[in-house]
């Protein structure tokens, strides 16, 4: 009975994949037929299979990015029949699975492109600078020493469901590759939330948010049309709500940072 | 870097700029409607009303430069940051996949730069009266029997050319869908919008933009229907 229940009908589909051997290299677009596939691969599944077939022929496998496959690393970062990670809501790449295809079609994959990206070779790009951005701000500083008591800090239950939420970015980029801007809002905006719903981000959360939005735009990121793309393929369903309070955030900070008082004493009072 | 450079140079200081003159520019067209609408009272209304806002003197001059100067900033920052939008993504994707943003909100530019020619259009039309030196001599008497431009001839005169009303009625419709977008758009800028009340705000700005469209075409077809005509 599982044996049957298991069984399912396999059937052919036709990638077309974006290959291009380096950044400097002219890229197009290569036609893969693959036959006998089983409906309950997964799409990077899918790509090891063809890849077997092409060094099995001597060729160049197709270079693709992936780790964990289980949606929680944001290593994988296909763009599938146009949208990043293809059909399906609130997956990764690696959570795909060939279910969604069907008898005959043609799956056009493309790298994430935006000027941010830069590509390494066929489907992987650079993403380093959402690393940059990281550095600028996404931390916080902490004493260290023993462990503190727990509940020390007291956070409300309600913050920490919406720090949750936005903690649970990944960092795959697919809001950037969404985005008819290659805006890194929604990225740099979970970013900003997670750390300044918490109390333990408060110390930083002016100067985190200014310092994470200018290295956002020195990456060369577009800026926001506020189409919610983004939120539309975020993995982890991060909501565009969070891009109106970093708008917010950024704002306040903004005028706080400019309005501060100036120090007649040299600063910190010591004359 | 300072307070101006950094709302200028910064992608969020942009958006906010454009938020801001949007709304400030969406409240003048907003007051602009309403004041018009008393083309549908008898000529005295609008006369009086047309009387009083050139009255204001240096006042009237100030409010213009200030509704120019956030026109220029909105104007501006939208070729700055199409531009740079684009450059944001140098290779363009061989599929083209639209997930949710709608059709206005894809649009802006273009509706944008139709509104911007309509504006030039209708500045010259009506305030600097190309064509039609006639519009500044027309008067019109009060009933406490001071003497005024006559506002309302020119706008019947201005509306009976079949041409012009077309312009502006596909004008105004090309405008209220360009606000369709940019009022749902310029809140959530301004960080004052959540889900939780994103589709009340939605169906405020469709309402208001057929609201808007339809009340601004109903001068020219009141003019061209003969509803509204010159008064003796």
């Amino acid at each position: 009975m599982v044996a049957e229940k298991t069984a399912k009908k396999l059937f052919s589909v036709t990638l077309r994949v974006w290959r291009q051997a380096g950044p400097a290299q002219a890229g197009r677009f290569v036609d893969y037929p693959a036959a006998n596939v089983n409906p309950d691969m997964s799409f990077l599944e899918l790509l090891d299979v063809v890849n077997d077939g092409l060094t099995v022929k001597g060729e160049e496998p197709i270079a693709f990015a992936h780790d964990c496959r289980e949606g929680i690393c944001g290593t994988c970062s296909c763009t599938i029949n146009g949208k990043p990670h293809g059909p399906g809501h609130g997956i990764a790449t690696c959570q795909l699975y060939l279910r969604s295809f069907r008898e005959g079609d043609v799956i056009v994959v493309e790298p994430f492109r935006a000027r941010a990206f830069p590509l390494v070779k066929d489907l992987v790009v650079d993403r380093s600078a959402f690393d940059k951005i990281q550095q600028a701000g996404g931390f916080i500083s902490v004493r260290a020493g023993t462990a503190p008591d727990a509940n020390s800090a007291p956070v409300p239950k309600r913050d920490a469901d919406l720090a949750m939420d936005a903690a649970t970015c990944i960092g795959c980029g697919a809001c950037v590759a969404a985005c008819k801007n290659s805006s890194a809002m929604l990225f740099v905006a979970a970013k900003v939330s997670h750390l300044g719903l918490l109390p333990q981000g408060q110390p930083e959360r002016d100067s985190r948010v200014l310092a994470m939005v200018q290295t956002m735009d020195e990456a060369g990121f577009g800026s926001c049309t506020n189409q919610y793309e983004c939120s539309a393929v975020c993995p982890k369903l991060i909501s565009h709500d969070f891009i109106a309070r970093m708008n917010r955030d950024y704002v306040k900070a903004l005028f706080k940072s400019r309005f501060q008082p100036v120090s007649l004493g040299g600063g910190g009072g010591a004359g | 870097m300072h307070l101006l450079g950094a709302l200028f140079n910064s992608s969020i200081g942009k958006k906010l700029l454009m938020a801001v003159s949007g709304l400030v520019l969406f409240g003048f067209v907003t007051g602009h409607l309403v004041g018009n609408l008393q083309v549908f009272l008898p000529p005295d209304a609008i006369n009086l009303y047309a009387h009083r806002l050139e009255s204001l003197g240096i006042v009237l001059w100030l409010i213009r430069a200030f509704l120019l100067v956030c026109l220029i900033v909105h104007v501006w920052l939208a070729i700055k940051l199409t531009l740079e939008n684009r450059a944001a993504r140098p290779e363009a994707y061989a599929v083209q996949h639209v997930n949710r943003a709608t059709l206005a909100s894809r649009v802006m530019a273009r509706t944008g730069f139709v509104v911007l020619a309509f504006i030039v259009f209708h500045l010259a039309h009506y305030t600097v009266r190309i064509g039609h030196p006639e519009w500044a001599e027309h008067t019109f008497r009060l009933s406490d029997g001071t003497m005024v431009r006559d506002v309302h001839t020119m706008i019947v005169q201005g509306f009976s050319h079949l041409g012009v009303s077309i312009f502006y009625i596909l004008a105004v419709g090309i405008l209220a869908y360009h606000l369709s977008h940019g009022i749902v758009s310029l809140v959530q800028t301004l960080g004052l919008k959540n889900e939780r009340w994103t589709r009340g705000l939605e169906r405020f700005a469709v309402a208001y933009c057929w609201l808007y469209f339809l009340l601004n075409a109903s001068m020219p077809l009141a003019v061209l229907g003969g509803f509204v005509k010159q008064h003796a």
